[in-house]
């Protein structure tokens, strides 16, 4: 066949049983790969071919189940989606393959996802309404109404979003993209009827929205596209907008962003500290501040700079805002 | 080679808590012949912070500050990677959506301005690689960095999301960006290859989650450092403050001493260009450039 390029490549696999192994270790497997080979035909070549104990979990094929995703090089792939050519492009000729947490190895590609499940079960993933047992008509949502999902019920629980989110790792409690997004997709759909009650979950301090980083590693590692990052700043907005947001440094933070920017056009920096942290708060960033003030890093109230024509950005500030801080 | 001309979006940092990228900002485009026309009218991004408050609010003043940059008929160049990110977001949502941009100018027109959607939007950074050139900087490398073991700290809103920043950062892969990398070689030094390089720095809930963000910032300096750093140089003055206001604190969290200087971008190539440190503003660093 014309053109049918043959690659040789180094796949060094992380290998562990949890039940047997002190430690993990990596095996090196040197396999000859097309241009149409995705990650799941060299798992299974590994498996079919070299070692029948090689574990990894898999099972559509077709990037709806959401079983086979592990990391490549550190990148969270969909391993039946994934084209080994197109990591060669980014890593070259030797590919690491982990499962997503090796924390979590229990088996070769294969983790333990508990915590990711209690996570996404903690944000009430499933529509809540009254519906009458036998229902006379048919309840019919409009295309329209569909679209306001934007896509986050296509998530098919991968979980790379989850295991590539820092967030997630060093802090335990924090919810993580999957079940924030999963909270936006029932909180969007017209027939559901918890969106309150799952706002206030996910507006808790450590747990919810106000700790996510804005890494934007959720947005590249989802195999759907689906942005997951996108949907936490709506649920931000949600908040907002449903005057559920509390007044604590988290939502100050935000919020002071428009008050500075009426009165300079550019942040004022000083300011937002105080304004997030609030007058006895803003003290324990004393040792930074007199550090910052000794190296010139620190102006005077008198000192702020202002953007010119700030009248008319006053103006758009004026006709343009759409919520309310109590 | 024409001489490039930018709309210079500062933002809020080089103003306040980074004057010395500011300065080295300056020097740099001076000694290489760019020209940086400061947007003068240009607001505060928002940082991704107004954007969870009221999205729109932040749409319209960013498209704002865009067409400060249209009027003049430049592209802009902007010196932090959130700026760039909710600029570039800005522009990526009005081009793309139409009724969204009618009711932005809606607002707009208020004040007798409209977003057209003319002026691309750069960071500094790829406008020095790509616009200027890595061989025409390396060609004016008076003093080259050598034996200086570079660690890059790419910073997240520079290269994620990929869809957004394709365009203006040469399709830079977000999983194993090079420019800095190469940049770093370009100028004598010798670039640290480490797994953190394109992670996040925590910055954004320095102020809820301060113990999340000296994990987060901690585990990439701990790794810089495993891998033979001298010194890390960062695009973004976010990752900087955090970086280099931050070490007690970090080195605290982390239960190791942590002290390492941080350079900005601008420095970095000011030094190699034999600028003195004055004009870069290394007496404003916190953690000392003492190699210099």
């Amino acid at each position: 066949m014309k053109n049918y390029e043959i690659k040789r490549v180094n796949f060094k696999v992380f290998r562990f049983n949890v039940n047997l192994d002190k430690s993990p270790y990596y095996e090196s497997y040197t396999l000859e790969v097309s241009q149409d080979d995705v990650v799941l035909d060299i798992l299974n070549r590994i498996k079919w071919e070299k070692d029948g104990s090689f574990s990894y979990r898999r099972s559509c094929r077709h990037g709806i189940c959401g079983s086979c995703a592990i990391k490549v090089n550190n990148k969270p792939v969909l391993s039946c989606k994934e084209r080994v050519f197109d990591l060669i492009k980014i890593f070259g000729y030797e590919l690491v393959f982990e499962p997503q947490d090796i924390k979590y190895a229990i088996k070769d590609m294969v983790v333990d996802k508990d915590r990711f499940w209690t996570k996404y079960n903690n944000v009430k993933p499933y529509l809540i309404t009254n519906i009458e047992t036998h229902p006379k008509e048919e309840t019919v949502v409009t295309q329209e109404e569909a679209q306001m999902l934007e896509e986050s019920d296509y998530c098919i629980q991968c979980g790379n979003c989850f295991y590539s989110c820092p967030a997630v790792q060093a802090n335990v409690d924090f919810l993580g993209p999957a079940a924030l997004l999963k909270a936006f997709r029932f909180n969007t759909d017209v027939r559901d009827n918890a969106k309150i009650e799952r706002l206030n979950i996910v507006n808790e301090e450590r747990s919810g929205v106000w700790d996510c980083v804005k890494c934007y590693e959720c947005a590249e590692a989802c195999p759907k596209e689906l942005t997951p990052i996108d949907k936490i700043t709506k649920l931000h907005n949600q908040i907002f907008e449903e005057n559920l947001a509390k007044d604590n440094v988290a939502t100050r933070h935000a919020v002071g962003f428009k008050d500075s920017i009426i009165k300079h056009g550019f942040l004022d920096e000083g300011e937002l500290v105080r304004y997030s942290e609030g007058n006895v708060g803003v003290l324990k960033h004393l040792p930074e501040a007199l550090h910052m003030l000794k190296n010139g890093k620190l102006i005077m109230p008198w000192q702020m700079p202002k953007s010119k024509n700030l009248d008319e950005v006053k103006k758009l500030v004026d006709i343009s805002s759409t919520v309310k801080f109590k | 080679m024409k001489k490039l001309e930018y709309a210079f979006f500062v933002g809020c940092t080089p103003k306040q808590s980074t004057p010395e990228l500011m300065d080295s900002t300056l020097a740099i485009a001076q000694t290489l012949g760019i020209s940086l026309v400061e947007l003068e009218e240009a607001t505060c991004c928002g940082a991704s912070h107004l954007q969870d408050f009221d999205d729109f609010l932040s749409l319209v003043l960013n498209a704002r500050n865009i067409c400060y940059a249209e009027k003049r008929g430049l592209d802009i160049v902007t010196v932090c990677n959130t700026c760039q990110l909710n600029l570039a977001t800005t522009k990526h949502r009005l081009d793309s959506d139409k009724e969204l941009r009618d009711r932005v100018n809606e607002k707009l027109k208020e004040v007798n301005l409209e977003y057209k959607g003319s002026s691309k939007i750069k960071h500094f950074l790829y406008a020095l690689i790509d616009d200027y050139g890595i061989d025409e900087i390396a060609s004016r490398v008076k003093n080259p960095l050598k034996n200086l073991y570079i660690a890059p700290f790419y910073g997240c809103h520079n290269i994620r999301p990929k869809e957004i920043h394709a365009e203006s950062n040469g399709n830079e892969d977000p999983y194993r960006p090079n420019s800095l990398d190469r940049l770093i070689v370009a100028l004598g030094a010798h670039n640290v290859e480490y797994e953190f390089k394109s992670k996040c720095c925590g910055f954004h809930v320095e102020l809820q989650a301060p113990k999340t963000a000296n994990v987060i910032s901690g585990n990439a300096m701990l790794d810089a450092i495993k891998h033979n750093a001298d010194t890390m140089v960062t695009p973004c003055p976010l990752c900087h403050l955090r970086l280099d206001i931050q070490q007690k604190n970090i080195s605290k969290e982390v239960g190791q001493n942590i002290s390492i200087p941080i350079l900005h971008l601008p420095q970095m190539v000011g030094l190699a260009l034999g600028i003195d440190e004055e004009r870069l503003g290394l007496k404003n660093n916190i953690a000392k450039v003492e190699f210099v």
